[in-house]
């Protein structure tokens, strides 16, 4: 079961991953690459398990942290012009009169 | 006693897993930004305690089971958090979200004009 | 690709599938290591450098093509000279013949500690692992020399009167942080001094420790969180670090035994291994939070004077544009 479940959460990386190539906005990108690092925290303790060494929980605990701050970092810091969304962009999305 | 232990975690397991799978195919085929926070969002936190559960039903000592809580109270700590804060983000800096099509009332006036 | 910001978040996924390998190969104190610094720490630094640098890439006139083809022959002929070399993990490679062995036999009874590659980090190599923290802490300095601002004391009251503007609009993740941070701390403090038994050591607590002080930087701001750690402290901490490791190696020294022989620091040989192993993970995790921090100090001051400057010259061309129309309007 716990190897199915590795599998599982293998997969939905590797869906993460493609919205992260293929997302339209920057901000897709950013949640696709949060998302993959909280599977990646999932992946790291099921593999624990399976391989019988409950020492790469120290490791899930420190990734889970470091994607947190990343994140932070990555929305702190992209608050300069250039991230802002044009007016360009909002025309796709209007209603047809 | 045993096979209570083992089922109960596979169940705990194959529910996470589920949810995880559901959130990886919500990113892929939702329309919008603000969607696709919700699909990542809401099945990341849940699915991933499911998962720490099942694990910890597992578990092979003491130490482990307390590494195990604290990786799920970070989890539930963080991931809403994160939502959060990204929603924000986008907004402020002008992402609008997509809206739905309204039953126009302008057609009916438009057929009888035309 | 020209966005240099997706270059950054490859960078970090690239960091993070690197550590899974490591955690495939079975190697834990390696990938602990690569997540914490690989994932986490460059990424944020970089993310700093391109919010002052912009995020365009200079489109460059020539191609790269010359360069590719450098790379490619260069590449094919490392490779074609690592065929030569015994396979990977077969019994019969060199490095498993003759020090592997004494290290995984002989570790317990001479050191005592259950990790061996603390043991091998820090005991039978511990001259190489101070050459590292030199290093670190050189790079410190550089950093120091180069990007240093002489700032001006901020009034206690400037550094409130920003805090409470910039509190409402970021309260609930300021909220969680406080949560958060004595918890990094605290497990940054077990990392260091758990590395005897498990993954762990020096240099990991560092670069947790102060990913915890980058978070709250991050949050509250470069003044508040220059009141909270001192710069002149910073730079102490730092020095102290290398120094208490050097100074391990001269007490063995003056004791009677090699450098870095840790049996002569006390009576019982074991409890000198595990007096000198603490001491010196305690130097390099000092050393390694300090210059982590120092650096992120510096990128983030500069960044934040350029956008000081920024702000001053776009409120120049109000005045001037103010000034301009002001014959017009009477």
């Amino acid at each position: 079961m716990i190897i199915a479940a590795t599998l599982a959460i293998f997969v939905a990386m590797i869906l993460a991953i493609i919205r992260g190539i293929a997302g339209p906005t920057l901000y897709d990108r950013i949640l696709a690459v949060n998302m993959f690092g909280t599977k990646t925290v999932l992946l790291i303790s099921l593999l624990g398990f399976v391989m019988g060494r409950p020492e790469f929980l120290d490791i899930a605990i420190v990734y889970a942290l470091i994607n947190f701050i990343s994140v932070i970092g990555v929305l702190r810091y992209s608050d300069t012009n250039e991230f802002k969304h044009t007016p360009a962009n909002k025309d796709s999305i209007e209603k047809e009169p | 006693m045993d096979i209570v232990i083992n089922i109960s975690s596979g169940l705990c397991l194959f529910i996470g897993s589920f949810l995880c799978l559901c959130g990886g195919v919500g990113m892929l085929r939702f329309p919008d930004f603000y969607t696709r926070m919700h699909a990542a969002g809401v099945t990341d936190t849940l699915g991933s305690a499911m998962i720490l559960i099942g694990l910890m039903i597992i578990s092979t000592g003491f130490l482990v089971f307390i590494k195990l809580v604290m990786i799920l109270l970070l989890g539930i700590l963080i991931g809403p958090t994160t939502s959060h804060v990204l929603a924000k983000a986008a907004l402020h800096n002008g992402l609008e979200p997509l809206l739905g099509h309204e039953e126009d009332p302008d057609t009916d006036n438009k057929e009888t004009t035309s | 690709m020209k966005d240099l910001f997706a270059v950054v978040m490859l960078l970090g996924i690239y960091g993070l599938l690197s550590a899974s390998f490591f955690v495939a190969m079975d190697a834990v104190d390696v990938a602990f290591t690569e997540a914490a610094v690989g994932a986490g720490i460059s990424t944020l630094l970089m993310l700093v450098v391109i919010s002052m640098t912009g995020r365009r890439e200079i489109t460059t006139r020539h191609k790269p093509m010359s360069a590719l083809l450098v790379v490619a022959i260069t590449g094919f002929l490392l490779i074609y000279g690592t065929l030569d070399m015994p396979y990977f993990g077969s019994a019969d490679a060199p490095i498993h013949g003759h020090v592997a062995p004494r290290y995984i036999n002989d570790s317990m009874q001479e050191i005592g500690v259950p990790n061996i590659v603390t043991s091998v980090l820090a005991s039978y190599r511990a001259f190489d692992t101070f050459g590292e923290v030199v290093v670190i802490f050189t790079a410190g300095i550089g950093v120091l020399a180069l990007l240093s601002v002489v700032r001006r004391p901020e009034d206690p009251e400037e550094i409130a009167a920003i805090n409470d503007s910039m509190h409402e609009q970021h309260l609930v993740i300021r909220i969680v942080a406080k949560i958060l941070i004595p918890f990094i701390l605290l497990f940054a403090l077990y990392v260091q001094f758990h590395g005897d038994f498990g993954p762990g050591g020096g240099f990991q607590a560092g670069v947790i420790f102060a990913a915890a002080i980058i978070l709250y930087t991050m949050l509250f701001g470069l003044s508040t969180a220059r009141t909270v750690i001192n710069q002149s402290f910073i730079r102490l901490i730092a020095a102290i670090g290398v120094l208490l490791y050097g100074s391990v190696g001269l007490a063995t020294l003056l004791s009677g035994g090699n450098f870095f022989d840790y049996n002569v620091l006390v009576n019982d040989p074991i409890a000198g291994q595990h007096l000198g192993i603490m001491l010196i993970e305690l130097g390099v995790g000092c050393t390694v939070a300090a210059v982590m921090i120092i650096i992120f100090f510096s990128f983030a001051a500069r960044a934040e004077m350029q956008l000081n400057n920024k702000k001053q010259r776009q409120d120049k061309d109000k005045d001037k544009d103010n000034k301009n129309k002001e014959p017009s309007s009477c």
